[in-house]
């Protein structure tokens, strides 16, 4: 056995500080919300003006608590945090959260560690929308919604459900099946959209800025409109925590073990979508968080979904809001390169790791 | 059987298919509670397909299936798991998991919906590992074990279930000799002690005959017999069934002679 260990690689660490987190997952989700709220006070305060992060806290404390901390501010610092900073350090924590449990959902359902929340046919779907919708020349304003993000929206859910009606043909729709309908419909819409890109002419930067994923000048109503979404969609997938364990050794087995696959698998990928649609709605292509961070937790507290479900979410949340940061203070490049930066070599390792430790 | 018991599982008149391939054929089977089951034929014979008509995982196409008195398709899959186990086979794993974690999974129909396991099923959990004797994997990667440690992992995730009826598919496919014989006593323990209800299908006529009171022996989707091992193994259906000499099953097993297992105290 132990040359058998030593071909595979390290087995799991048994002692150390990774083994005592693993066996108190409470501390690690404790750790990352108070994470997730320095990410928020610093994501406020820093910028081309920065705000002092206690003026910020008293900010925030006064305007959405109600609390008065005894300190002064200008009223131009207020407008900075509350109408600028704000719905944009809680949209991007939004969206990562959101990437990242449907992240957990996929890569559970389909049981392929490679899967993201895009794997079926999500992000080419709302990049088509998108594309299509700077094309027309009809500006729509509903609520913050230009007619991009509503497109953007639409298409990510026509998408999914293509290609999930597509791959269902025999009595259990098999995960070969799903994968390679999302492929294939990924492709005919990528060939719809280098068609659109093609013909869009001076529309061009336009579509190219969507597709590289930001937060520039997200509004509140935008945040208003497609947090509730996520959360609720999330929670809705918490609930089900149960059933996404069940996956772990295949449908058969989901099934022998108490779960009602068919349906099971239906609500968990529906709600999932429906997450990512929301997403990139209003942040356009944003890769490798839904990827990542589900990996990472695993590797930290098990494959137990009631704990990687939560920790994905705090820890998406806190990623991406701390990645647009940095997006922020380089001068304001688009936040998906700044996650692409970090996340693929991460993944390269991951991928070296996928030779030995996982099995596809 | 006792005329008072009703059958754990009882198939009448049924047929199965996969689309256009008939798999199973006028099937009439009633096994009791406590009964020790070996299900036997070649391959192709339709054994797996009759596993899974009994779990529910593949819908007839004629007759019925009960278990306890109740047709399986108006049961919901909690609660067929309370009531039947299945050992899958060892499958690839997509993310760690560790032993301990894969055999919690046994779990689901019982644990807190939301909250996961409570103290009953960490004790359920607990025992199943020291029944099978696999708590010297605990903590390992499930994906680093061997096929055959995985094998008995799997079995105490069914273990873990605590269901009155254990199904299980080939269990021994991947094991060594003395796993083969352990994994039978266990089945035979669990069985006697708990009075488990086991359905087993095995390819080894050997082990079958001599841990398992009843054979049930199929053949191109239909049952051929059905009875005491020295009467399901005869040697004018050996012949017809498996296409092979007799002799030859009776030296690497059959009905009487166990030469595989020879030196192994018998536990029937």
């Amino acid at each position: 056995m132990a040359t058998r260990t030593e071909v595979l690689g390290a087995p799991l660490a048994r002692t150390g500080p990774l083994e005592r987190v693993r066996s108190r997952p409470a501390i690690l989700l404790g750790g990352s919300v108070v994470a997730l709220f320095v990410v928020l006070i610093l994501g406020v305060a820093l910028g081309s003006v920065a705000v002092a992060p206690a003026d910020t806290v008293a900010i925030l404390a006064h305007r959405l608590l109600g609390l008065d901390l005894g300190a002064t501010w200008t009223p131009a610092a207020e407008t900075i945090v509350m109408d600028l900073r704000l719905p944009r350090v809680l949209a991007a924590m939004v969206v990562g959260l959101g990437l990242a449990v449907a992240g957990v959902t996929f890569q559970g359902i389909l049981r392929n560690p490679l899967a993201d929340p895009y794997v079926l046919g999500t992000a080419s779907g709302a990049a088509l929308g998108a594309a299509i919708a700077v094309l027309i020349p009809i500006r729509i304003a509903l609520l913050g919604f230009g007619l991009v993000q509503v497109l953007a929206f639409v298409g990510a859910l026509l998408a999914v459900t293509v290609v999930y009606r597509f791959s269902r043909t025999g009595t259990l729709a098999p995960l070969t099946s799903l994968l390679l309908t999302g492929y294939a419909v990924g492709s005919l819409l990528a060939a719809g959209l280098a068609m659109t890109m093609y013909l869009s002419g001076t529309n061009l930067r336009q579509i190219f800025y969507y597709l590289l994923g930001g937060f520039e000048g997200t509004s509140w109503s935008q945040v208003l409109l497609t947090a509730p979404i996520i959360l609720l969609a999330t929670i809705a997938i918490l609930a089900r925590a149960r059933s996404l364990n069940g996956f772990l050794l295949g449908e058969e087995t989901a099934a022998h073990l108490g779960v009602d696959v068919r349906r099971e698998r239906a609500i968990l990928l529906g709600l999932a979508s429906l997450i990512t649609a929301a997403a990139v709605s209003i942040s356009g292509l944003i890769g490798f968080v839904g990827l990542v961070v589900p990996h990472v937790v695993r590797l930290v507290v098990g494959p137990n979904a009631r704990w990687v479900l939560p920790l994905s979410a705090i820890i998406g949340a806190s990623l991406l809001a701390a990645a647009d940061l940095v997006a922020r203070l380089a001068g304001g490049i688009p936040v998906g390169v700044v996650t692409a930066i970090i996340g693929a070599p991460f993944f390269l390792v991951l991928l070296r790791r996928a030779r030995t430790g996982y099995e596809l | 059987m006792s005329a008072v018991d009703t059958p754990v599982v009882e198939l009448v008149g049924v047929d199965a298919a996969y689309r256009e391939r008939v798999v199973l054929s006028g099937i009439d089977l009633s096994i009791a509670p406590g009964e020790r089951v070996a299900i036997v034929g070649p391959n192709g014979a339709g054994k797996s397909s009759l596993l899974r008509v009994v779990t529910g995982t593949l819908r007839p196409s004629a007759g019925r299936v009960t278990l306890d008195g109740d047709p399986v398709e108006r049961l919901d899959r909690m609660a067929i798991a309370r009531r039947l186990a299945v050992v899958p086979q060892a499958g690839a794993l997509p993310f760690a998991a560790r032993v301990e974690e894969v055999v919690g999974l046994g779990r689901l129909a019982h644990e807190d919906p939301f909250r996961g396991h409570r103290p009953a099923d960490r004790a359920a959990i607990a025992a199943a590992i020291e029944r099978v004797g696999v708590g010297g994997l605990l903590g390992r990667d499930a994906r680093e074990l061997s096929l055959g440690e995985r094998q008995l992992v799997l079995l105490a995730m069914a273990v873990a279930q605590a269901a009155p009826v254990l199904v299980l598919d080939e269990p021994t496919v991947h094991l060594d000799l003395r796993h083969q014989v352990e994994t039978m006593d266990l089945l035979v323990d669990l069985n006697r002690r708990d009075g488990t209800t086991i359905v087993a299908v095995l390819h080894d006529l050997g082990l079958a005959a001599h841990f398992f009171p009843r054979l049930v022996l199929m053949a191109h989707g239909r049952i051929v017999a059905d009875g005491a091992p020295d009467n399901v193994l005869v040697d004018d259906r050996i012949r017809e069934v498996f296409g092979v000499d007799p002799a030859f099953v009776r030296r690497s097993g059959g009905q009487t002679g166990v030469s595989a297992i020879d030196g192994v105290p018998a536990s029937r």
